[in-house]
């Protein structure tokens, strides 16, 4: 196939950033103007800073699963499923299917309001190439709305977490991720409790009917998508011991344990009290016993992990050239990795001086629905509104901070460029022009892409039977399709 | 959101679509006819893959309650057995599976126990991986086995994903359409045809745009855009239903991974799997009794349970085989044991029956197609032998 000719102005703007901006003049220097953005680079820009942080997120939350507990034994008196810790049990059901669902609005409401920030940030940045690695980072370290738990909690995650360290060493970012509470709840974390441990002991002393124990959700997918990668060489045994070493690490004031516990709400802590005792064993390394310290160790260790860079540079390699990504850029990117001990600037400033990520003769990257719709947020300028795109996400398959799994959205090719989901594109293209039509579509299809607008495109814009529908045609043309 | 496809939602209002009449086949007959489609489908048999991301439970969907481990391995998890009556000496059914309970009275469904792909780690994302190519490694075949089959197949049998993408199980060679309920709004047909025309130079977007208009006029006129389960079944039937319905078809489902709270959970999925067949097998009417619908999952999950209600990544699970083509009535397992020392690994139910093989048995009879090859074409790399005698003669 003939991909859309761009050049390296194309490039920059698209496969490195998240389009052109109406109205803004075009780089110069591509290159200069894509490492330019790391000094500029604002971490918590005023709309972002404006959001609730995360203590105040999982007080809310702790707050409704009192009160739902309390119209459950108002409701039945003799309820006896009363889980032991109430507080977590509503991770059990997903939020849609909750019959309590409307309790919880004042968390969905919460997370419209920070998705809908995201997607106007996303819509003006001047920094649009990190803004790129933000969601790259994000989808890496993905948590799901999918529990209720997260749901007033993704968009902090991103602004807490993610955020702050996208320009700094991986190691803090894993730091930060792995010890987010919206991690720690996504992926059960919170609640595992170690089979030796203190509260372990009394449990059985006490004959408890439920017996505490671990959840290896978080060791495994710590091990498997977040750091090593799948099939580089741990067992089952090194997932266990990891599990055994994380547990004490949870999230203050939540469920029964929680409370008992005291003290501020909502913060990450080390519980010693559900900590496993004893050293662990982990790919061969033997971890003493250290508090909090022992699972750190393990974290930092899989942080600089030969496994762990090689599988970052494939990833990061195939967000920015194919599916199947060209050998020598990984190698370079799993080089840069190891030599400066995970600095992120660097791997992006390979990416940048790279020729692969350049290459135009390579078919292109097929966008995400979110990277679509930014795009066309970016094109047509910033008085668009945020809130029901975030609504349409939906429907154009990617609900932003709902991956359908642990793993993140996936990036590739053929995950997206399917019939159903092009055609969706159109329908909601069509909407959106209606809303639009003020915008000329020849003048914002030239100033998008100067000299690399195909005939067809061209042709298919000037021959429109209405401004409306020039609009719709330019939104689902090839060049705004791909990246 | 647990059974829907992971990308829909129901947060949308409902809103009309107003079908091609006069685009539809019309529109897509403008373009080259790129994809394997013939007038009328060669063979009036179905089959219908509902895979079930996130290794859903099989000892808490089809529970060796005669197992004398049982209860004491599973804890709360057993509970839900407690008032259910065995489905033959071992066996008991969940009690949130009432619809497929039935089918399996009327013999129309057959269960499959302690089965597995030939993957053994326990990683979602691999073992959905070999789950749908085929192979018996990670990332070791790029096409999925579906796909494979339908090139085994008459020429012209049409396939199709119920959702919006197509799941790796059906890429490959053969271009496969996808069509799900969306709540958007209608693009006018004008708008359509004006796209058509624009995609008409790109291979790929021209091909995709092809299968859209050719999964919409499948779907008929009267679009339901309720997103549950049930509604799933119904556009499955839809879609697979009439002379030019599709004779393969996918549905995924998520929610499976049950790490917390499991006891509610898997009994809100499983009773949301059963609203899904109920539905398909309504709306497939008397096509039903042509069908068969395989329900599967990449792994089973430990047989202890977890420190918090749930159970962790483990090995076999099990698989049903539904329809009114199955010679169902039975539970096909070569039952490992529960006992600590019967484990894999001393941890998950060991697998002592190939996914593959079966899978290949009961396709290879229910097309015509000879076992043998299906299965060397579609699991190459399988060591087991098709499963002879699942589907009615």
């Amino acid at each position: 196939m003939a991909p859309v000719q761009t050049g390296a102005v194309q490039t920059a703007l698209n496969r490195f950033g998240l389009g052109a901006k109406r109205g803004e003049a075009f780089p110069a220097d591509p290159k200069h103007w894509l490492l330019d953005q790391f000094g500029r680079y604002d971490p918590s820009p005023p709309i972002i800073a404006a959001l609730p942080r995360s203590p105040a997120q999982v007080a809310q939350f702790a707050g409704l699963q009192l009160e739902r507990r309390d119209r459950r034994k108002e409701r039945a008196a003799d309820y006896k499923d009363e889980p032991m810790q109430p507080s977590m049990q509503s991770d059990a059901q997903p939020a849609q299917a909750n019959p309590e669902a409307a309790l919880y609005r004042p968390l969905r409401d919460s997370y419209i309001e920070a998705a809908s920030t995201r997607m106007s940030l996303a819509g003006t940045t001047t920094t649009p190439f990190v803004e790129r690695m933000v969601a790259f980072w994000s989808n890496h370290f993905a948590v799901s709305i999918d529990k209720v738990s997260v749901l007033g909690l993704a968009g902090s995650f991103e602004n807490e977490a993610i955020r702050p360290h996208v320009l700094g060493r991986f190691a803090d970012l894993l730091f930060a991720a792995t010890r987010h509470p919206a991690m720690l709840l996504f992926l059960d974390q919170a609640q595992s409790i170690g089979p030796n441990s203190m509260i372990a002991d009394v449990a059985k002393r006490r004959g408890a009917a439920k017996q505490p124990g671990l959840n290896e959700n978080l060791a495994r997918e710590i091990m498997e998508l977040h750091t090593l990668g799948a099939r580089s060489g741990y067992s089952q045994t090194d997932v266990t011991e990891f599990a055994r070493a994380l547990t004490g690490v949870t999230v203050s004031g939540l469920g029964r344990l929680g409370r008992m516990m005291g003290g501020e709400i909502g913060r990450t802590v080390f519980v010693p009290q559900i900590h496993e005792p004893g050293a662990r064993n982990v790919m061969g390394k033997r971890y003493g016993q250290d508090g909090e310290k022992q699972p750190l160790t393990i974290l930092a260790d899989l942080a600089s992990h030969p496994a762990t860079a090689r599988h970052l540079a494939t990833k990061l390699a195939r967000h920015f050239t194919s599916d199947d990504p060209p050998a020598p850029l990984v190698a370079r990117l799993e080089q840069s990795f190891l030599a400066t001990g995970g600095d992120l600037p660097a791997l992006y400033r390979v990416l940048v001086e790279s020729p692969e990520p350049w290459d135009s003769t390579k078919p292109q990257k097929f966008r995400t629905p979110w990277d679509w719709t930014v795009a066309l947020r970016r094109a047509c300028g910033s008085d668009w509104p945020a809130r029901p795109t975030v609504s349409v996400l939906n429907q154009l398959g990617q609900p932003v901070w709902k991956p359908g799994s642990p793993a993140g959205w996936d990036d590739t090719n053929a995950s997206w460029a399917a019939p159903d989901a092009l055609i969706r594109r159109v329908e909601f293209a069509g909407q959106l022009a209606q809303r639009m039509a003020a915008i000329d579509a020849r003048q914002l299809s030239t100033a998008l892409f100067p000299d690399a607008l195909s005939a067809s495109t061209t042709q298919a814009i000037a021959r429109a039977e209405s401004p409306a529908q020039a609009l719709s045609l330019l939104f689902v043309a090839p060049e705004m399709l791909r990246r | 959101m647990p059974i829907l496809p992971a990308n829909l939602t129901i947060d949308m209002p409902l809103a009309r679509r107003h079908m091609l009449a006069a685009l539809g086949l019309g529109g897509a007959a403008l373009l080259a006819p790129r994809l394997a489609f013939a007038a009328a489908a060669e063979t009036d048999r179905r089959f219908l893959f509902i895979i079930q991301r996130g290794a859903a439970d099989g000892l808490s969907t089809l529970a060796p309650v005669g197992d004398s481990a049982f209860e004491r391995t599973r804890g709360v998890l057993a509970e839900d057995f407690s008032g259910t009556a065995k489905i033959d000496g071992m066996f008991a059914l969940h009690p949130a599976l009432s619809g497929i309970g039935q089918l399996y009275a009327a013999k129309q469904a057959l269960f499959v126990h302690a089965t597995a792909s030939p993957y053994r780690d326990r990683s979602h994302f691999d073992a959905q991986n070999v789950l749908e190519t085929g192979g018996t490694l990670p990332f070791q075949l790029k096409d999925g086995w579906m796909n494979r089959l339908l090139g085994l197949m008459p020429g012209g049998t049409r396939a199709m994903a119920v959702g919006p993408t197509v799941p790796p199980a059906l890429r490959g060679r053969i271009e496969v359409p996808s069509y799900g309920n969306s709540a958007l709004p209608d693009a006018n047909d004008e708008l359509l045809a004006r796209v058509s025309q624009l995609y008409a130079a790109d291979p790929q977007l021209h091909g995709l745009w092809d299968g859209a208009m050719q999964a919409r006029a499948m779907a008929g006129t009267e679009i339901d855009r309720t997103q549950n389960p049930a509604a799933l079944g119904r556009l499955a039937a839809k879609l697979m239903s009439g002379p030019d319905g599709a004779r393969v078809a996918m549905v995924e489902t998520s929610g499976w991974d049950t790490h917390f709270g499991q006891k509610q959970r898997i009994a809100n999925q499983l009773r949301q799997l059963d609203a899904m067949i109920g539905a398909l097998k309504d709306g497939l009417g008397a096509a039903w009794d042509k069908t068969v619908v395989l329900v599967a999952t990449e792994f089973g999950r430990t047989v202890a349970i977890n420190g918090t209600g749930g159970t962790d990544h483990g090995t076999a699970s099990m698989a049903m085989l539904l329809g009114g083509a199955v010679n169902g009535g039975r539970v096909l397992a070569d039952w490992p044991g529960l006992a600590p020392g019967a484990l894999y690994e001393g941890r998950d139910l060991k697998p002592t029956l190939s996914l593959d093989a079966m899978i290949a048995g009961a396709l290879g009879s229910h097309f015509s197609l000879d076992p043998a090859r299906l299965l060397t074409s579609a699991f190459p790399g399988s060591a087991g032998k098709p499963v002879d005698g699942l589907i009615r003669s």
